[in-house]
């Protein structure tokens, strides 16, 4: 959504004023936002820990070995976005949309083992439903997974942006500016998530 | 196909609904037609629905704030007379799953769509032009926030006619909101409205803290903002810090009620006070993000009509960056009786007392700004005078709650009920009042009716005594929140005169309509109009360009070198600037936002009812609309220094001829 219509008051003649456009800056308030979310979240999920209600523990449920290269994969995106960031300011088209591309293979397969993980836990009968602790689990772990989720479709978008006219633009630059931003908060959290969740749980 | 929808969900056999429906159809029909009439579609989608310019926007949202007065106040109404004939025996004409329907819906739709949509309407039409900016930072996104609000708007109206709204209060506390308790839609229309208009102000949030702080004129440092810019500075912090807790909140809800999770049921280990810690974690910040705008008015207005600067603006500025930090760390005393101890309570209890001194800092500066000032006593100061008076007795009642054993006792009754609406109609509304009678000629190039701008404010400052010092009353007599009818008849004298007061406030909002249609009347007499664009001989630069403003509303970015240099820049005859005009670039209109806000509604209204493909497709509609967006490179355009000189020369004739008058 983030666009750049309006330059900021007068930029022509009091450049001294302001180096970069609002856009950047606004997309950076923007994921101090998702950080209050992820934060509320969090502390849910701190309440709610060790309420079991007779169903499974983190200890019995969490396969650190599974998470673990999970946090690898998206560690490694993190990289790879940004070589594909580095690309794009060289103006390296070819190079761009590999990087990108890898970036979105490893995205995608974090997605697909979170889901593989979720499901094998709902069918065992420790959905989200089973107990409190589960119910914040799954939300917390799910909402980090929707955000990546949404990373996927706009690495798509700007991928196929980049052969239109819009390619290289400003607006564009200022786009994957604010993307890899999204993309490099999201393993912040995922960070978080590892430790406090899943290490946490089971220690 | 249609989910739960049926049509037994269409309330056919509450006459009341139905009347309001057939009211609201004609209403909506004779609007359409007069529209059709006219040949008016054209230009209402052109230059309204779609325009991204923070002027226009500020006005349809302040239009949306006063519909909605409308709706809730009928509520009120509805409710103060229920009470007053529901007594010993008598059930009143509302039966209990009607009237717990209107009492959480006002509440929501007060906050919510009046008081909230009110304030962004300000905001729009006030900051740009305060700091010399041409526009919001993200003029878009300025559209979809507002497209977000409407549709939550209507979609908290449609469950007049087609369902139910929720029966649990304004805040929808568990467990009495899950679905064991609460199995019916009411409460799915409440959290998908007040979700959706809560990205919306979200949004709304990023675009001003953005806006404020890159868009500032050269020369404006922080400390030579405006007031009513620095409020609406500390307003966006807040929201940004408090409005994804009330995502999450809700979020939290609505996974209890659709998939069955325990995070606030009785059972599966969930925490009911969890839920109340939350949502008051955004509640009270909330309660500041109303109020502090309204303080910021008020820092306008007082020093115009008093003729002076106003008094210790950098107290002004600390105290309302005080309230910011201190709005975080009171949210317990909304429920003292949770049992956190009385270690935390007294902590709680005394964060809420000293929030009084910051207010109590702002109330003597507009005393001394007044003191040895040449007052004129137009409505404006009427207000702010009214405001003065009713909010401080609110504020005290306020402290009185604050202490942790009073709140004991007076927890739940109408005293609670008495000190809010002292501290919300008191401030917050008067202070919008003020601000919609301040800055309408700026918007409109002629000033509001002042007769019935006067009988507005007194049938309303008096009706508020009549209807809630009662209130007061019957809370110390332990009278509770939320009855539906009542025995004691020590009661009853109370309930009566709180009815005579919300006839007096009824009065008060026909004067303001009245008002509304009398200064549309008017406003081409010459007594009412101005060419000047600086009616109130005001002190900052919204005042230095004409009014209505161009859409690019200065056609040279003026530069600051002080607080009140366009007033200084008069005084001293200076003022003007030689700096060539240049082309000014802008945003081009979009209907992206309405689409936005159409797709949003489905989401909403396909998950009230639980039909699923309606939401998906709302989803959908909404990824795609985002993603054209994305992809549209013709976003933009220039105004040229041709026309801008244009405008100008129109601007000086008009100037002229008044002149010559």
């Amino acid at each position: 959504m983030a666009h750049q219509a309006i330059t900021p008051a007068g930029s022509a003649h009091d450049e001294h004023e302001h180096h970069e456009t609002p856009v950047v800056f606004g997309f950076w308030i923007y994921l101090m936002t998702d950080c209050v979310l992820f934060g509320t979240l969090f502390a849910v999920f701190a309440v709610m820990r060790n309420q079991f209600a007779g169903g499974p523990t983190g200890k019995e449920l969490f396969d650190l070995q599974g998470v673990g290269l999970e946090t690898l994969i998206l560690l490694l995106s993190s990289i790879t976005f940004g070589f594909g960031a580095l690309s794009a300011q060289a103006k390296k088209h070819g190079l761009f949309i590999f990087w990108l591309a890898v970036t979105f293979l490893l995205g995608l397969s974090f997605v697909g083992m979170e889901i593989r993980e979720f499901s094998h836990m709902v069918a065992e009968g420790n959905g989200p439903d089973r107990s409190a602790f589960l119910s914040a689990f799954f939300t917390l772990v799910s909402t980090h997974g929707l955000h990546v989720t949404c990373g996927l479709i706009w690495i798509a978008v700007v991928a196929l942006q980049s052969f239109g006219s819009q390619a290289w633009t400003p607006r564009f630059m200022s786009k994957l500016t604010c993307l890899s931003l999204f993309w490099h908060f999201l393993d912040i959290v995922w960070i978080c998530v590892f430790t406090f969740v899943y290490l946490m749980s089971v220690i | 196909m249609l989910g739960k929808l049926t049509l037994s969900a269409i309330p056919f056999d509450v006459p009341i609904l139905v009347g309001t429906f057939v009211g609201v159809a004609v209403v909506g029909v004779a609007v359409l037609g007069l529209i059709t009439y006219f040949g008016k579609w054209g230009y209402l989608w052109r230059e309204w629905l779609t325009t991204v310019d923070h002027k226009r926007l500020g006005v349809m949202y302040i239009v949306l704030a006063l519909v909605m007065l409308f709706r809730g106040f009928a509520d009120a109404l509805m409710m103060r007379t229920q009470l007053a004939i529901a007594y010993n025996g008598n059930p009143g004409y509302l039966p209990p799953h009607h009237y717990d329907q209107i009492f959480s819906a006002h509440g929501t739709i007060m906050i919510f769509f009046m008081a909230m949509a009110f304030m962004t309407g300000l905001f729009n039409v006030v900051v740009p032009l305060q700091i010399g900016a041409r526009d919001v930072a993200f003029p878009f996104l300025n559209s979809v926030s507002f497209w977000l609000t409407t549709i939550s708007a209507v979609l908290i109206n449609v469950s007049l006619f087609v369902g139910e709204f929720a029966q649990v209060g304004w805040l929808a506390y568990p467990p009495i909101s899950e679905m064991q308790f609460s199995p019916g839609v009411g409460i799915d229309y409440y959290i998908w409205a007040v979700q959706l208009s809560g990205v919306g102000t979200l949004l709304t949030g990023v675009n001003f803290f953005t806006t404020i702080l890159k868009m500032r004129a050269p020369g404006m440092g922080l400390m030579q903002m405006p007031i009513f810019t620095w409020t609406a500075f500390c307003a966006s912090i807040l929201i940004l810090a408090a409005f994804p807790v009330l995502t999450v909140t809700l979020g939290c809800l609505s996974l209890d009620r659709y998939l069955g999770m325990h995070f606030f049921t009785n059972d599966g280990g969930g925490n009911v006070m969890l839920y109340l810690n939350m949502i008051w974690a955004w509640g009270h910040p909330e309660v500041y993000i109303l109020i502090l705008p309204a303080f910021g008015v008020f820092s306008e207005v007082v020093p115009t009509f008093s003729r002076k600067p106003l008094f210790g603006y950098a107290t002004m500025v600390w105290a309302t960056i005080a309230i910011t930090f201190l709005s975080f760390i009171v949210w317990v005393h909304h429920f003292f009786t949770m049992g956190a101890g009385p270690s935390v309570n007294a902590f709680f209890g005394i964060m809420t007392m000293i929030i009084a001194v910051p207010t109590g800092v702002k109330i003597f500066n507009w005393l001394f700004t007044m003191y040895k000032g040449r007052i004129e006593f137009n409505s404006m100061m009427y207000w702010v005078l009214g405001f003065m008076v009713t909010f401080s007795i609110g504020g005290m009642t306020g402290v009185m709650l604050a202490m942790p054993a009073a709140d004991w006792v007076l927890h739940n009754s109408l005293f609670v009920i008495a000190h809010f609406h002292n501290v919300i109609i008191g401030g917050v509304y008067f202070g919008y009042v003020t601000g919609l009678n301040y800055w309408w000629p700026k918007i409109m190039g002629y000033k509001m009716n002042e007769t019935w701008g006067k009988r507005a404010f007194f049938f309303w400052f008096i009706g508020f005594y009549f209807a809630f010092v009662p209130l007061y009353i019957a809370g110390f007599e332990g009278m509770t929140r939320r009855l539906n009818h009542y025995d004691n008849p020590d009661w009853h004298l109370q309930m009566q005169i709180a009815e005579i007061g919300v006839l007096l406030i009824a009065c008060g909002v026909v004067c303001q309509l009245t008002q509304i249609y009398v200064s549309i009347r008017d406003g081409k007499l010459p007594a009412n109009r101005d060419f000047t664009g600086d009616i109130w001989n005001g002190r900052t630069l919204e005042w230095s360009i004409p009014s209505p403003p161009p859409a690019y509303n200065f056609a040279v970015i003026p530069t600051i070198n002080g607080l009140d240099t366009f007033h200084n820049e008069k005084e001293q005859g200076l003022g003007g600037t030689d700096k060539p005009l240049e082309d000014i670039h802008m945003p081009k209109n979009t209907s992206a936002g309405v689409f936005i806000g159409v797709f949003a509604f489905l989401i909403g209204f396909g998950a009230i009812w639980y039909i699923w493909w309606l939401a998906a497709l709302g989803l959908l509609g909404v990824m795609a609309t985002i993603i054209l967006r994305s992809a549209n490179l013709d976003i933009d355009y220039y105004v040229p220094a041709s026309e801008v000189q244009r405008d100008l020369d129109e601007h000086s004739r008009k100037l002229m001829a008044q002149a010559a008058e």
